[in-house]
């Protein structure tokens, strides 16, 4: 705003024009915020979450028998979900690199079929980004019927490069009931 | 005369600034009562100096600003004549008065950092526990190799009669309790820690945001829903601690404590034991026989802890988003639909399923007690072990 | 109020006509301000329920959930409603004065800016009268407990906050587009008065964090209605960028009402110390880098959320570095009553007491910068303290002495000095019983927003029940001097103040209906 431009003064229409475009763009990066948090969160392991399907190559990994790690799980319940839910072994020790197998035991007591999504969570959260899951159930929803029971598998591993610092690792699911935001569809998606 | 005058004058004023200094000494004393708490922690302690360093700070740069501020205002009015000057700028004194606040700032964000990154440093705890926010209560769990192998909740236990007929329109006016030393900050169960160990806390919620706050360990970190936010302490000192949420949690967000007792690393061991005892012993009850009374006597207690917020202790509710529950279609109608509403929830309600949160016994209890008190008598009951079928079996 | 002697051909219009179709920036301007001192005064109401329930421990006037209500109301009138809509009346009516202009560049617009607030207020308030009862999630409105949590006022809610929206958009855009392109021959940027100064970039600041709060209320409307999960984590989204989106607009949004507010205490001690205002350059500078930090700070407000320690030591350099600019003005405003002439009219007061006051707030600020000892801070009286000292002896006191500073240019009037000096002496005494000892009690472990506290808190409650008592109270005296202001009094003279400089004093008192139709010379 050089004192000089006083000259070349616009038409109030082209301000409002210039103005209302600049409102809409700063709309329109309130929306933006969304994805830019998501890439955020990637880089920085904001919040603790996790990333999707790992593509995991056997030639890629070396284990490293030098280091071992305690990965805990922890399974809670949100509020209003019925389901039983539960780790069925609360921890592992294990070497980065190592390809590691838990399962998860959930139930639905209730007398109709539910859906349901983990959400999952890790602690410290810079440790986000060495924890790799080849396979998990948090990747979809899953679908119980009415007392019907699942041992749901997670397949993970701990990437060599976990700062040395970190010696232990809590993966947390929360279990969410989404049933009614599938009322109609017969076929849950995809989130993850 | 006039030296007279002056004399009284000076007198006055003496006279009014003593009693002014002796007005201000107790406010002041007790302003030192109600500054940040030192705490009992290394955290709390280097918190508590980088809080007076910063004050100090501002104190030093308002004597300065505030001095020179009425220095101006008594030096120069008008009424006396003052002739303003015509002088409106300096670059000189400007860099000066922006670079010397910057390096205070530098000076104070070196230990600052320091602080925070002790803050963050979560590695190596003996002790997980992890901390669940729900409305309007904590839950902790206990975390070993082999699981969550103690759990309970900790519930506000400042009974209603010393909060205010407000509260709740069924206690009567003018039956006030008077209000006891811990009032609202006092739990039936309080967490459980031992001293001079380093204890990492996993905090979580069950819907919506919480914050747990325990001032005497400089320790505030939100619970989220869905995610899991790590902090740890390690007390230096026995004792008994109280804080409480401290985010906005919905309308009993002021009457969720939270109290800690800090005991000898034996004292805790012999108490997590009991705990260990005590949860299976509970799950030995649920196949005893229950009468109607005990069963009520049982629910009464439940739904005082966990039902009065929102239906409130005549079973009146607060409708719309509270239903009453006497003579409500389901505490007064088959006792299968009323066993699904409490184990299961209403899903899209406030209604929570208690299925996952509370023992067979605690629901059979408060089933019963909603069927058979609250102005209901329908006069049927369900035993503890029933409700265990009835969760096995799916209902 | 600018009729009687009006010599231009087009005199305003008689009767409602003259205000509904209102273009001319006096009446807009007018109602504008009239319209947040009714907004003030509902929400200083909202305020003493408050203040009565916490008088002494227990429940005794009001419910919890209503007592939610009631912080969420008082903090949503108070900014919306009265603090934003008193600056942008000022605006209306002072900038076109002071650049020399005859009237706002979008008078239209103007209009239809002003009359979308009392309806989003009414709206609003209307969810009082429900069985749901009004938003009872705070002013700050975070989810989970604002949307899935929510009751059914949570879409009024959101309408109401878009209309307000709206509002302040088109209102910004009015002012911009004014100083860009009515300013008088010869106006040169670096020789606005500080107060369209600090509008200017106000307005600028509103354009690019208003639209955030739209688009934030519009992700909410959507999870509740809509079945998305921008802020829900069973659908892949996040609680927490809520407060990240928000925050993106809340904290610049703290600036938005304390900006205009340097501009008028900058005026005012310039007139009354009888000296130009010290250090013009470094004011302008300085107010813009507080409006450019303003957007990169706002993590602040998210210490205890559990950010990675980088982003946590990131936005605390960054807050703290806020300090530097706003000392820079601090300083200014000392400078300039040093060796000046100074007297202490109502409006002198009230500007020394902003800059006293203000400064006690910014300390505070800083404190809370240093993000180890927010942990402590965060959630308590401390913060209620902190940010009340800056918007109500910061804000509202500002405008408080413009009112009083304008207020004869305004009516031809001279206000009633002697009820100036009571109203100011009344609400300063109030203002420091109400706020300081909050302080105390978040340093002592009160977490905000509670309806009923522990028996140590009780003291300093009652106490600043007191104040806000006092102080509310005390406003009927601003309306008492505003009315008689406004009937009649000593005629005011075209200077009104003998150290008065600037183009609005060249105009009589009152100004014409059209400002300047012919545009001034400038030195």
């Amino acid at each position: 705003m050089a004192d000089k431009s006083d000259k070349q003064v616009m038409s109030s229409g082209k301000v409002v024009a210039k103005l209302s475009l600049l409102t809409v763009g700063m709309f329109g990066f309130g929306f933006l915020l969304v994805p830019i948090y998501s890439v955020i969160c990637e880089l920085t392991g904001l919040n603790g979450k996790t990333g999707g399907r790992y593509q995991y190559q056997q030639a890629q990994v070396a284990v490293d028998e030098s280091r071992e790690v305690t990965v805990q799980f922890l399974a809670s319940n949100n509020a209003g979900m019925a389901w039983e839910f539960r780790p069925m072994q609360h921890q592992v020790t294990l070497h980065p690199g190592e390809l590691t197998e838990v399962k998860f035991y959930a139930r639905n007591p209730t007398a109709q079929r539910m859906i349901a999504q983990a959400v999952p969570s890790v602690a410290p959260a810079r440790s986000v980004d060495y924890l790799h899951k080849t396979e998990c159930f948090c990747f979809t929803q899953q679908a119980l019927d009415a007392g019907e029971a699942v041992e749901m598998p997670l397949i993970f591993f701990i990437d060599r490069d976990l700062p040395e610092d970190v010696s232990k690792l809590t993966l947390s699911y929360t279990l969410f009931d989404v049933t009614q935001n599938f009322a109609g569809k017969s076929q849950a998606l995809s989130v993850n | 005369m006039l030296p007279t005058i002056k004399n009284t004058l000076n007198k006055l004023c003496s006279s009014v600034a003593l009693a002014a200094l002796a007005a201000l000494l107790p406010a002041l004393s007790l302003a030192a009562e109600v500054n940040m708490p030192q705490g009992v922690t290394s955290v709390s302690r280097a918190t508590y100096k980088l809080h007076m360093d910063i004050i100090w700070i501002c104190v030093a740069i308002a004597v300065v600003v505030y001095g020179v501020l009425f220095y101006s205002l008594i030096r120069y009015r008008k009424s006396k004549g003052a002739v303003p000057a015509t002088f409106s700028h300096s670059t000189l004194v400007e860099i000066i008065w922006t670079s010397i606040p910057f390096l205070i700032l530098v000076g104070m964000a070196i230990p600052s950092t320091r602080v925070l990154t002790q803050i963050y440093d979560t590695s190596n705890a003996e002790l997980d526990i992890k901390i669940t926010g729900y409305q309007w209560r904590w839950q902790y769990s206990y975390i070993n190799g082999d699981g969550e192998d103690v759990t309970f909740f900790s519930n506000l236990s400042t009974p209603r009669e010393q909060i205010g007929s407000l509260f709740d329109p069924s206690v009567p006016e003018g039956s006030f309790a008077e209000k006891g030393e811990h009032y609202l900050l006092e739990v039936d169960e309080p967490l459980v820690i031992p001293v001079n160990t380093k204890v990492r806390f996993l905090l979580t919620s069950a819907d919506v945001i919480h914050s747990w706050w325990m001032p005497q360990f400089a320790l505030k970190r939100d619970a989220i829903p869905g995610f899991i936010n790590e902090a740890w302490v390690n007390v230096e000192e026995t004792g008994t601690y109280r804080g409480q949420c401290t985010e906005l949690c919905g309308q009993l967000h002021g009457f969720m404590p939270i109290v800690v007792e800090v005991k000898e690393r034996a004292d805790f061991d012999a108490w997590l034991a009991e705990k260990q005892a005590a949860a299976a012993a509970a799950a030995e009850l649920t196949n005893q026989e229950w009468t109607m009374e005990q069963l009520v006597a049982e629910g009464q207690t439940v739904y005082t802890t966990f039902c009065v917020a929102c239906h409130q202790v005549n079973g009146q509710g607060l409708p719309p988003a509270f239903p009453p529950l006497t003579g409500s279609v389901v505490t007064t109608g088959p006792i299968e639909e009323h066993i699904n509403v409490v184990l299961n929830g209403r899903p899209g309600t406030a209604m929570a399923a208690f299925g996952a949160l509370l023992t067979p016994v605690q629901l059979a209890g408060v089933i019963t007690y909603e069927r058979n008190a609250l102005g209901n008598s329908v006069g049927d009951l369900v035993t503890p072990i029933e409700i265990l079928q009835a969760q096995q079996a799916g209902q | 109020m600018a009729s009687g002697h009006d010599d231009h051909h087009h005199g305003p219009a008689k009767g409602i006509k003259r205000w509904l179709f209102a273009t001319n920036h006096k009446d807009i301007g007018t109602m504008y301000l009239v319209f947040s001192l009714a907004m003030f005064l509902l929400g200083g109401t909202f305020a003493l329920v408050i203040r009565a329930e916490l008088f002494q421990p227990g429940l005794q006037f009001v419910q919890p959930d209503f007592f939610n209500q009631m912080t969420t109301m008082h903090g949503l009138v108070m900014v919306f409603g009265a603090v934003m809509p008193a600056f942008v009346g000022l605006a209306n009516w002072m900038v076109p004065l002071m650049i020399g202009a005859p009237d706002m560049a979008l008078p239209r617009m103007n209009n239809w800016s002003f009359w979308i607030l009392p309806f989003a207020f009414t709206m609003l308030a209307s969810t009082l009268l429900t069985d749901a009862g009004a938003p009872n999630f705070g002013w700050t409105f975070y989810a989970p407990l604002s949307t899935t949590y929510a009751t059914s006022s949570v879409t009024f809610f959101i309408f109401a906050v878009h209309m307000m929206g709206i509002s302040s958009i088109m209102g910004a855009i009015n002012i911009i587009a004014t100083i860009q392109n009515l300013r008088a021959p010869g106006m040169t940027y670096m020789k606005m008065p500080l107060f369209v100064w600090t509008w200017l970039i106000t307005a600028y600041l509103l354009l690019l964090v208003m639209p955030v709060l739209a688009g934030v209320v519009t992700m909410m409307l959507f999870d509740v209605h809509f079945g998305t999960s921008f802020f829900s984590a069973a659908g892949g989204g996040d609680p927490v960028l809520f407060q990240h989106v928000f925050w993106f607009f809340g904290h610049p949004e703290v600036y938005i009402m304390i900006l205009p507010a340097f501009g008028v205490v900058s005026e005012i001690i310039a007139t009354f110390s009888r000296k130009k205002l010290f250090g013009y350059d470094s004011m302008v500078y300085a107010t813009s880098s507080i409006a450019f930090l303003s957007l990169i700070v706002w993590v602040h407000h998210m210490f205890v959320t559990g950010m990675p320690l980088a982003g946590e030591l990131f936005f605390m350099y960054a807050t703290m570095l806020i300090a530097v600019p706003t000392g820079v003005k601090v300083f200014n405003w000392v400078t300039t009553m040093f060796k000046g002439s100074i007297s202490f009219e109502t409006p002198m007061l009230f500007a020394i007491a902003f800059v006293v006051l203000f400064t006690c707030g910014g300390f505070t600020g800083l404190m809370l910068a240093i993000a180890p000892a927010d942990f402590q801070y965060h959630d308590t009286y401390f913060v209620v303290a902190h940010f009340h000292y800056v918007l109500v002896p910061g804000a509202v006191f500002s405008l408080m002495a413009a009112a009083y500073y304008w207020l004869p240019k305004w009516t031809g009037n001279m206000y009633d000095e002697n009820l100036g000096r009571v109203h100011f002496w009344l609400s300063f005494i109030g203002i420091n019983i109400l706020f300081f000892p909050q302080h105390f009690l978040g340093l002592a472990g009160m977490p905000r927003r509670i309806p009923d506290y522990a028996l140590q808190f009780t003291d300093f409650n009652m106490m600043s029940t007191v104040g806000a008592f006092l102080f509310g109270f005390s406003q009927l005296i601003f309306v008492w001097v505003v009315i008689k202001c406004v009937k009649g009094g000593k005629k005011a003279t075209a200077e009104v103040w003998d150290g008065s400089h600037g183009l609005e004093w060249t105009l009589p008192s009152p100004p014409p209906y059209h400002s300047f139709t012919t545009p001034p010379a400038i030195k």
